[in-house]
C-alpha cells in the first residue's frame, strides 16, 4: 500500500501546494459566505420593510372597502412585476391578517385560505403573532424564528391610528442558496485558476527540489556496491541545504575512494611482502641442502670411478640441481650485493644491451638519459631494474612498435619511466602483476621464468622506492622511483 | 348598400381625416363604453375592432373602459357615452333610458348562462348550498351572471344572500372570478358562462383549475345598448355595422376572436327572465332588513 509519506517529493510538494490552495479557498469562501449571509439578510429585511410599508399603505383602501380581490392583487403585484429578475428577494408567502389574526388574504390561498387561523397551518405564525402583539408602536419588524427556514417581516396596516390588519411577508432563507452557490462557484473557479498556475509551478519547484535529491539518493545507494566516480554524482552547485548535502556527499565519496585505494595498495604490498618472505624462507631452506648436494656431486665426480650410466645420471642430477639453484637465486633477491655507485655509463650500457633486441623487431626505441654524474645507488640493481623493464617492453611491442625509456633525477630520487605501445595489461591482471610466476608478468614472452617483474618489485621495494603501472590500450607505462641515500647526496 | 360601401372604402382609407371631419360636424366621436362582459383586456383586439368599425361607419370610434358596470351605465345615462356593451341586468334596470342596439350571438343564439365554479381540487361541492360559510367571489354587483343569478338562487332556496357566505368579494371582472377561484382565494364563484367558455379556448391552463358545478337557465346575452338620445343615423350605422360583421371576412375574424357568431337586433323581452329575477331579489332585500 502506498502511503502518503512514502510518496516522492515530486508529488508531495504539488499535493501539499494544492491542499494549501484549497484550504485557503475554503476559508475565504466560508468567510465570504458568512459575510454575504449577513449582508443579504440586512438587505432583504431592509427591502422587505420598505416594500411592506408601501404595500401596507396601499392595502388600507381595499381593507376598509372590504375588497379582498383588490388586496389579493396588491399583495401579488410585487411578484408579477418582475417574476424572475429579483427572484432572491421575493417573498415566499405574503399574508394579510385581520385584527383577529385570521387570514384576510394571502398569496397562497390554497395553503392559507381566507378566514383561517394561520398558526394552525404553520406554527411559525404563533411566534409571528406574539412578536406582532408585543409592539408598543406600529412599526415594521423582522421576526426570525429558530428552527424555521423563514424570516418574517411584519408590517402593521394602520389607518388613522387604528390597526386594520397585519401584513406578514415570509422569506425563505433558501433564497440565499443561489447566492451562496454563485460565491462557491466563483471561489471554485478562482481556486481552479490558482491551481492551474500553482500546480505547474509547484511541480517545477518539486522537480528542482526532488531531482537532485533523487539522484543523490541513487548515488548513495550505489555506494554500497561500488564507489561512483565524481562525474557520476550530479548535485546542485548551490549554497542551500541541498547543495551542502551534495557537497558533503561528494567529499565523503572522494574520501571513501581514497581510503579504498589506499587499502588496496596496502593489501597488495602486504601480499607481495608476504610472498617475498615466504619465497625467501623457502629459498634459504632449499639453498642449504642444495649446496650440500652440489658439493657431494662435485666430490663424487673428482674422486669416484664413474661408469657411463652413473656419469650420465650424475650429470642429469647436477643440471637439475643447478636449475633449482638458479630459480631459487632469482627468487631470493639479494639487495645487499656489493656494488659500485651508479654511473652514467652503467645506464648507457643497458641501452646498448637492449638496442639489439629492439632492432630485431624494427622497433622505434626512444632513449633519454638525463643522469650526468655518479649517483649513490647500487649500479648492479639499478641496471637489473632497467634491463627487466626494457626487456618486458621489447617483448610486449609488436613488430615496428614503439617503446621508450626515460631516466632522470630530482633532488632526492632517481626516476625511471619505461613505456611501450604493445597490448595493454587488462585490469584483472594488474593486481597480480608483481607476483612470482604470475600469468601477467610473462604475458607474450617465450622462455621467461615469470620472475622479471617480481624481481624488479623486490629490488625497488628493498631500495625503499616504489613502482607503479598504468596501462591502457596503446600505452603501458612502468614508473619507478628510487630514493637516494641522504648522506651521500 | 354593399356597393356603396365598396366604393367609399378606398376613399375612407385615403382621406380618413376628411371623413372624420364630416362626422365631427355632425356630433364628434362615437363613444362606446365597454365592460368586462367579455375579455376586455385584449388591447390589440380592441384596436383592430375599432379600425374595423370606423371603416364601416366612417366615423372615429372611441372605446371607453371603466372599472365597473355602474360607472359605464352612469356615463351612458349622463350622455357621456353613446353606446355601451353592458349586462342584461343594468339594461332591465334602466330600460326607459336605454335602447337595445344589438345582442351578440353565442353559439348561434343571443343567450348565455351563469356558471357556478369551484376550485378543481374541490370535488364534493354539488350546489351553491355546499358553499355555506365559505369565501365566494362575485364579478360585479351589476352583473346578472356574476351576482344577480347566484343571489336569486339563494333567495329561492330561502337563504339570506348577505349572511350565507363566510366572506364575499367582487373582482369587477368575470375572468378575475376565474382567477380568484383558480388560485383558491375564493372557494366558489359566479361567472359569465360565455367568458368561462371563451377562456377555456384561450387559456385552458386557467380554466382547468376550476370546475363548473352548476349552470343557470339561459338568459339574454349582455347586449349593446344606446342612450335614448343618440341620433338615429348613428344608431342605424352602428347597428348595421354590428349586424353585418358576420357577413365579411374581416368581421368574421374579429367575431372569432370574440368567440361570438355575430349580432342580432334582439328584442327587449329577451331580458324578461332577468327582470323577473330582479323583482324577486329586490323583494327579498326589502324584506331582509325587517
Amino acid at each position: 500500500m502506498l502511503r502518503l509519506r512514502d510518496l516522492s517529493f515530486r508529488y508531495k510538494i504539488p499535493l501539499r501546494g494544492s491542499v494549501l490552495v484549497i484550504i485557503t479557498a475554503l476559508a475565504v469562501t466560508v468567510s465570504l459566505i458568512l459575510r454575504e449571509y449577513d449582508e443579504l439578510k440586512q438587505d432583504l429585511i431592509a427591502n422587505a420593510a420598505s416594500l411592506g410599508r408601501v404595500l401596507a399603505k396601499t392595502l388600507i383602501t381595499p381593507i376598509t372597502h372590504d375588497d379582498v380581490w383588490r388586496a389579493f392583487e396588491i399583495i401579488n403585484s410585487p411578484f408579477q412585476a418582475s417574476p424572475r429578475q429579483n427572484a432572491q428577494q421575493e417573498a415566499e408567502v405574503v399574508l394579510v391578517l385581520d385584527p383577529r389574526q385570521r387570514v384576510y388574504v394571502s398569496t397562497q390561498p390554497n395553503q392559507y385560505p381566507v378566514l383561517t387561523d394561520p398558526g394552525r397551518i404553520n406554527p411559525d405564525f404563533y411566534a409571528v403573532d406574539q412578536a406582532a402583539a408585543s409592539y408598543k408602536e406600529f412599526e415594521t419588524r423582522s421576526v426570525e424564528i429558530p428552527d424555521s427556514d423563514k424570516i418574517y417581516v411584519v408590517t402593521p396596516i394602520v389607518a388613522d391610528g387604528v390597526l386594520l390588519g397585519t401584513l406578514v411577508m415570509g422569506y425563505s432563507k433558501n433564497v440565499f442558496l443561489p447566492r451562496y452557490l454563485a460565491i462557491a462557484q466563483r471561489a471554485a473557479l478562482v481556486t481552479l485558476l490558482a491551481m492551474a498556475v500553482l500546480i505547474p509551478a509547484s511541480w517545477y519547484w518539486a522537480q528542482r527540489f526532488a531531482v537532485p535529491m533523487v539522484t543523490l539518493a541513487r548515488s548513495m545507494a550505489q555506494v554500497a556496491e561500488r564507489i561512483p566516480d565524481d562525474d557520476e554524482i550530479t548535485v546542485e552547485e548551490s549554497q542551500d541545504e541541498l547543495g551542502q548535502v551534495g557537497a558533503a556527499f561528494k567529499r565523503m565519496v572522494r574520501e571513501l575512494r581514497e581510503k579504498k585505494s589506499l587499502e588496496r595498495e596496502v593489501m597488495l604490498s602486504e601480499r607481495l611482502a608476504a610472498v617475498g618472505r615466504l619465497s625467501a624462507g623457502i629459498a634459504h631452506e632449499i639453498n642449504n641442502p642444495l649446496g650440500g648436494m652440489l658439493n657431494a656431486i662435485d666430490t663424487f665426480k673428482h674422486h669416484g670411478k664413474v661408469d657411463p650410466v652413473s656419469a650420465r645420471t650424475i650429470s642429469l642430477l647436477e643440471r637439475g640441481l643447478l636449475q633449482i639453484k638458479n630459480t631459487v637465486a632469482a627468487l631470493l633477491v639479494e639487495a645487499k650485493v656489493e656494488s659500485h655507485p651508479l654511473t652514467r655509463q652503467d645506464i648507457e650500457d643497458t641501452h646498448t644491451l637492449i638496442q639489439a633486441d629492439a632492432q630485431r623487431k624494427h622497433a622505434s626505441f626512444e632513449w633519454e638519459d638525463d643522469i650526468l654524474d655518479t649517483l649513490p645507488l647500487p649500479s648492479t640493481l639499478v641496471r637489473q631494474i632497467l634491463i627487466n623493464l626494457m626487456l618486458n617492453a621489447v617483448h610486449a611491442i609488436e613488430e615496428r612498435g614503439r617503446m621508450s625509456c626515460h631516466v632522470y633525477r630530482d633532488s632526492g630520487n632517481l626516476h625511471i619511466v619505461v613505456r611501450n605501445d604493445g597490448a595493454h595489461i587488462p585490469a584483472e591482471r594488474m593486481e597480480y602483476l608483481f607476483e612470482p610466476f604470475s600469468t601477467g608478468s610473462n604475458n607474450g614472452r617465450e622462455g621467461g621464468h615469470g620472475l622479471g617483474l617480481w624481481v624488479t618489485y623486490q629490488i625497488v621495494t628493498q631500495l625503499g622506492g616504489d613502482i607503479t603501472v598504468a596501462s591502457e590500450p596503446g600505452d603501458t607505462r612502468f614508473s619507478v622511483r628510487i630514493p637516494m641515500p641522504l648522506q651521500n647526496t | 348598400m354593399r356597393r356603396r360601401n365598396v366604393l367609399l372604402l378606398p376613399l375612407a382609407a385615403a382621406l380618413p381625416r376628411l371623413a372624420f371631419a364630416q362626422r365631427d360636424e355632425a356630433g364628434g366621436d362615437i363613444r362606446i363604453g365597454l365592460t368586462p362582459v367579455f375579455l376586455d383586456d385584449q388591447v390589440a383586439f380592441l384596436n383592430d375592432w375599432r379600425a374595423y368599425l370606423e371603416a364601416r361607419i366612417r366615423a372615429p370610434v372611441r372605446f371607453i373602459q371603466r372599472g365597473s358596470y355602474r360607472e359605464i351605465v352612469d356615463l351612458l345615462r349622463k350622455g357621456e357615452l353613446d353606446f355601451a356593451w353592458v349586462c342584461g341586468y343594468p339594461f332591465v334596470r334602466h330600460l326607459r333610458e336605454l335602447r337595445l342596439l344589438a345582442v351578440p350571438l353565442f353559439r348561434g343564439k343571443p343567450l348565455y348562462r351563469s356558471y357556478l365554479i369551484v376550485p378543481t381540487p374541490d370535488v364534493r361541492t354539488r350546489s351553491i348550498l355546499d358553499l355555506r360559510g365559505r369565501v365566494f367571489a362575485y364579478s360585479d354587483p351589476d352583473s346578472n351572471s356574476g351576482y344577480l343569478y347566484p343571489t336569486y338562487s339563494l333567495v329561492k332556496l330561502n337563504e339570506r344572500p348577505s349572511a350565507f357566505f363566510g366572506r364575499t368579494f367582487f373582482t369587477w371582472a368575470h375572468r378575475k372570478v376565474v382567477d380568484a377561484v383558480a388560485a383558491g382565494l375564493a372557494q366558489g364563484g359566479a361567472v359569465d358562462g360565455y367568458v368561462w367558455e371563451t377562456l377555456q379556448k384561450l387559456q385552458p391552463q386557467l380554466t382547468v383549475k376550476t370546475r363548473v358545478v352548476d349552470k343557470s337557465p339561459e338568459f339574454g346575452f349582455p347586449p349593446f345598448v344606446a342612450r335614448q338620445s343618440v341620433a338615429k343615423p348613428i344608431f342605424a350605422d352602428l347597428q348595421r355595422a354590428l349586424l353585418q360583421m358576420s357577413g365579411d371576412a374581416e368581421g368574421k375574424a374579429l367575431l372569432q376572436r370574440l368567440n361570438l357568431d355575430g349580432f342580432a337586433a334582439g328584442e327587449d323581452k329577451l331580458f324578461d327572465g332577468i327582470a323577473a329575477m330582479v323583482k324577486v331579489v329586490d323583494a327579498a332585500s326589502h324584506v331582509a332588513p325587517a
